[in-house]
């Protein structure tokens, strides 16, 4: 079994789409590749609990808001710069996550499901009443903060590149991950628990480590995210539909497959930013998104690159 | 010894599916069990391997008490086991399957010796040429070897089989009788469930024969089969009573 | 004091009873089918809007249009069923979860292309009814009987009639039922549009208290979910029982500390007993 050739083409295809901005110069192009870029982020560490362990996270999107919230509290009251805030954002959504997850992780199926909803839920709605970071108005960036970027030109540059760097980091990580040890014990837990248990698989560590490690990625995507627009407040930090448009990304590209979160990300911000700029179906976008939706989980549940690797045995070891 | 079971209970709501069961097994040997379908001996094996609380009792492997450590731990002290109705992780292909056993089991290896591995173990219980099949793509048979292979893989000190030839035609079970055989003479210890008397009366050491949750006989092969309280048991079940009384013939 | 108290009473009361019949579709499609039903909460806004035109296009009162709906519902849901779920009934959670949240996202999708997102409510002057002091609408007072009518007519179609026991059976065992010759595939379609029915209804109850945009059944589906594990899933008595406490406690809490809070209060519950008592609260097991 030739191994590792995802890789080969993945990560030279994002440098690719990166580059297309500063090269062209065009603000458009990068508002759009910030979007793919983070999209991919999210539905590559979703798929690391979801795809590889099983676990559907209903509400991950609550790790983005918390590591959102973290990193903008202490850019904002310390003056720290975006970097290492925006790593202890992640960290702290990993924490959280690790500490969740032990009592979450306990949960089966559609309870799991339901009780990652009602964790987003609770944290929204607690943010909500914390008045030190802003209550349900949220917190603000005055201009000065993006000052030590150069202006906030500059800054949304910066943000540009860093969320790019965060999703190359997410990539690897979620791909080294899949092919380790780790990742083959988490992929015997999401096939059967309790044979892997039997197997000698430490599920409990496993499951919450594999939670943590999904947490992290999108912490720090929040950072950068809340970081460019200058504010951040719960309805957008936990806000539920994206969640499930993390989960919709990765069915469409190809559930547990690393290809095939990139993949799903980037169809559906495609798809997403067609259906929104055309007019006849503007209005539209979320009853067609509810159609498509519908049709991959009934006639083609193993996603977009899922299906290419049953069709094609020879791509199958480039499609990891 | 390798391992002692002392007294062991396990009750599920009012039903005792295993009361007060004590025995012992040496290291090396084949303790074959026995016993109607309901006796418990499923029960036994998660027991033994931590599935489940038990409800009183001890169970000590390797002179170490186990009773309460969870089936990873007790996996990774070389505890391993097929299960009556197999559970293949579906889709892992079959070589990763039997990886997930070398590298989480007793043996702790890294993934590329743990390849290595699997290829030997499923050459060894004649699944070769199979390793980049997904594992529910298998038939039966297959996945009774899958499941021993799995076990195998782990690198174990005491290996439960349950049940391993139900089911399969008379070619593959002299083919799964070979392979249980070889790996005794690796020196694995095993206990083995089986329904088949012939069968288990032809590689045990030992035999011990289960009936309603109580150990009622145990010996020799030849002893328990002719034990009156163990064909009475199976006075029940007419094609068990059958089998073991021409087992019987056979022998005399 | 004493009156202050009173009402919140016999309001939590009356809310919760229509939390109740608000959560008991999707109490009976979860343990009936074991489909978290995520359309839930958009068929309980679609309830909403047909009271909507029974007033404004039809001059119906919302109290008698509700049979009418409860009717349509029961089709609407069966048609649901047969397109989005028979499929993949015995699939993965996963797949009915996506399935059950992709029809949500085309009916809140359409409804917002056709009725936008702009509150809406209905105005039904029926008087009020004053006990202890207490003014309480009449509306709200009809809306708790009328759920707790809804909730007697689910027990007696699952205890008396033929096709509520086969719903029962094959909640228990599919299979079994199945051989018991009972046909599972209509069984399970008529669950599942009787829990869609339920949901309608209550949202054409609660749309005579309280505006609502199409976006309105999301606050009712999370609360069901509360309601669900609070009173046990499969037990119709459970999820009114879970109302009430819901409803007793948004109404009661608020006495003491601040409203804002009651969300976090719910959610939270909600998480601690999933992990404490996946089996919900009330139930047997
Ligand atoms: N997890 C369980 N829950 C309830 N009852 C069980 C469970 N496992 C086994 N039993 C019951 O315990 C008894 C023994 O079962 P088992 O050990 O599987 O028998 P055997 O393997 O000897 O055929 C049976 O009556 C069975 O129904
Ligand atoms: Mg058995």
């Amino acid at each position: 079994m030739e191994r590792g050739k995802t890789l080969f083409w993945l990560i030279p295809f994002l440098v690719f789409i990166v580059a297309l901005p500063p090269v062209t110069g065009s603000v458009t192009l990068r508002e759009g590749i910030f979007l793919i870029l983070m999209y991919v982020t999210l539905a590559s560490s979703l798929n690391v609990i979801m795809g590889y362990t099983g676990y559907v996270s209903f509400g991950h999107i609550v790790f983005y808001g918390i590591g959102g919230y973290i990193s903008f509290y202490l850019m904002l009251r310390d003056g720290m710069h975006l970097i290492p805030a925006m790593i202890l954002g992640g960290i702290g959504a990993a924490l959280a996550a690790f500490a969740l997850g032990e009592a979450v992780l306990r949960l089966r199926g559609a309870f799991f499901a339901i009780a990652t909803i009602g964790v987003n839920e609770a944290v929204k709605a607690l943010v909500n009443n914390l008045n030190f970071i802003g209550g349900a108005e949220g917190l603000f960036f005055n201009f000065s903060v993006y000052k030590a970027y150069g202006g906030a030109a500059r800054a949304i540059w910066f943000s540009y590149y860093t969320m790019a760097a965060v999703t190359l980091i997410t990539v690897v990580a979620s791909y080294l991950i899949k092919m380790s040890k780790f990742g083959l014990g988490l992929r015997a837990i999401r096939e059967d628990e309790d044979a892997a248990i039997i197997l000698g698989v430490n599920a409990k560590r496993y499951k919450s480590l594999a939670y943590a490690a999904s947490a992290f990625f999108p912490g720090m995507a929040g950072a950068v995210f809340f970081f460019k627009a200058g504010n951040i407040e719960p309805h957008d930090a936990f806000h539920l539909i994206k969640s499930i448009e993390m989960i919709f990304m990765v069915m469409l590209g190809g559930y547990g497959n690393v290809a095939g979160a990139f993949t799903g990300a980037l169809v559906y911000e495609r798809l997403k930013g067609f259906l929104l700029v055309n007019p006849l179906f503007k209005n539209l976008h979320m009853a067609i998104s509810g159609v498509v939706l519908l049709l991959i989980v009934l006639f083609m549940p193993q996603g977009i690159i899922g299906f290419i690797r049953e069709k094609s045995k020879k791509l199958r070891g480039v499609l990891e | 010894m390798i391992l002692q079971v002392e007294d062991v209970t396990k009750t599920f709501g009012g039903l005792v599916a295993l009361s007060d069961v004590t025995f012992q097994v040496e290291e090396g040997e084949i303790l074959g069990i026995i016993g109607p379908n309901g006796a418990g001996k499923t029960t036994l094996f998660n027991a033994i391997s931590g599935v489940f609380k038990i409800d009183k009792g001890k169970v000590i492997f390797k002179g170490k008490e186990i009773t309460k450590l969870p089936p990873n731990q007790r996996a990774q002290l070389g505890i391993a086991r097929t299960h009556q109705i197999v559970k293949p992780l579906d889709d892992l292909s079959v070589v990763e399957n039997v990886m997930v056993g070398a590298c989480f089991g007793k043996g702790n290896a890294g993934l590329a010796s743990a390849r290595r591995k699997a290829g030997e173990v499923l050459e060894f219980v004649g699944l070769e040429g199979k390793g980049d099949v997904l594992a529910g793509k298998l038939n039966v048979p297959e996945k009774k070897r899958l499941e021993m292979a799995r076990a195998l893989a782990s690198d174990p000190d005491l290996l439960l089989l349950d049940e391993v030839l139900a089911g399969l035609n008379p070619a593959e079970i002299s083919n799964m009788l070979e392979v249980v055989k070889a790996i005794r003479n690796k020196g694995i210890t095993i206990l083995m469930i089986e329904h088949l008397m012939h069968a288990i009366m032809n590689v045990s050491d030992r035999v011990m024969a289960l009936v309603y949750g109580r150990k009622i006989s145990e010996g020799t092969p030849k002893e328990v089969a002719n034990d009156p309280q163990v064909v009475e048991a199976y006075l029940g079940d007419p094609e068990l009573a059958i089998g073991l009384l021409k087992d019987k013939r056979g022998r005399g | 004091m004493l009156a202050t108290w009173l009402g919140a009473v016999l309001n939590g009361t009356l809310l919760g009873l229509l939390y109740g019949l608000a959560a008991i579709g999707l109490n009976l499609i979860w343990g009936v089918m074991n489909v978290i039903n995520l359309s839930h909460g958009a068929f309980i806004a679609l309830g909403m809007f047909a009271a909507y035109f029974m007033v404004h296009s039809f001059h119906l009162s919302p109290f008698i249009g509700v049979f009418a709906v409860l009717v349509m519902g029961v089709f609407l849901g069966m048609a649901t069923y047969f397109v989005s779920l028979h499929r993949i009934i015995s699939a993965p959670e996963l797949s009915t979860l996506l399935a059950t949240y992709s029809v949500s996202l085309v009916i809140i999708g359409l409804g917002t292309f056709i009725f936008t997102t702009n509150p809406r409510a209905i105005d039904v002057r029926m008087g009020a009814l004053s006990i202890g002091g207490t003014v309480l609408p009449m509306t709200r007072v009809l809306t708790g009987l009328f759920s707790v009518g809804f909730i007697l007519w689910l027990y007696y179609f699952l205890y008396r009639t033929w096709s509520g026991k086969a719903i029962r059976a094959v909640s228990m065992n599919r299979d079994a039922a199945e051989l018991m010759g009972i046909n599972t595939t209509i069984t399970l379609a008529l669950a599942f549009g009787i829990g869609v029915a339920l949901a309608m209804t209550a949202g054409v109850l609660a749309a005579t208290i309280f505006p609502f945009t199409i976006l309105s059944g999301g606050g009712y589906e999370l609360k069901s979910f509360v309601i669900c594990v609070l009173g046990g899933l499969g037990s119709p008595l459970g999820a009114m029982i879970g109302g009430l406490i819901l409803g007793l406690i948004e109404n009661l809490i608020t006495l003491q500390i601040p409203t804002s809070y009651v969300p976090f209060l719910e959610f939270a519950i909600l998480v601690f007993i999933l992990v404490v008592r996946p089996t919900g609260l009330l139930a047997r097991r």
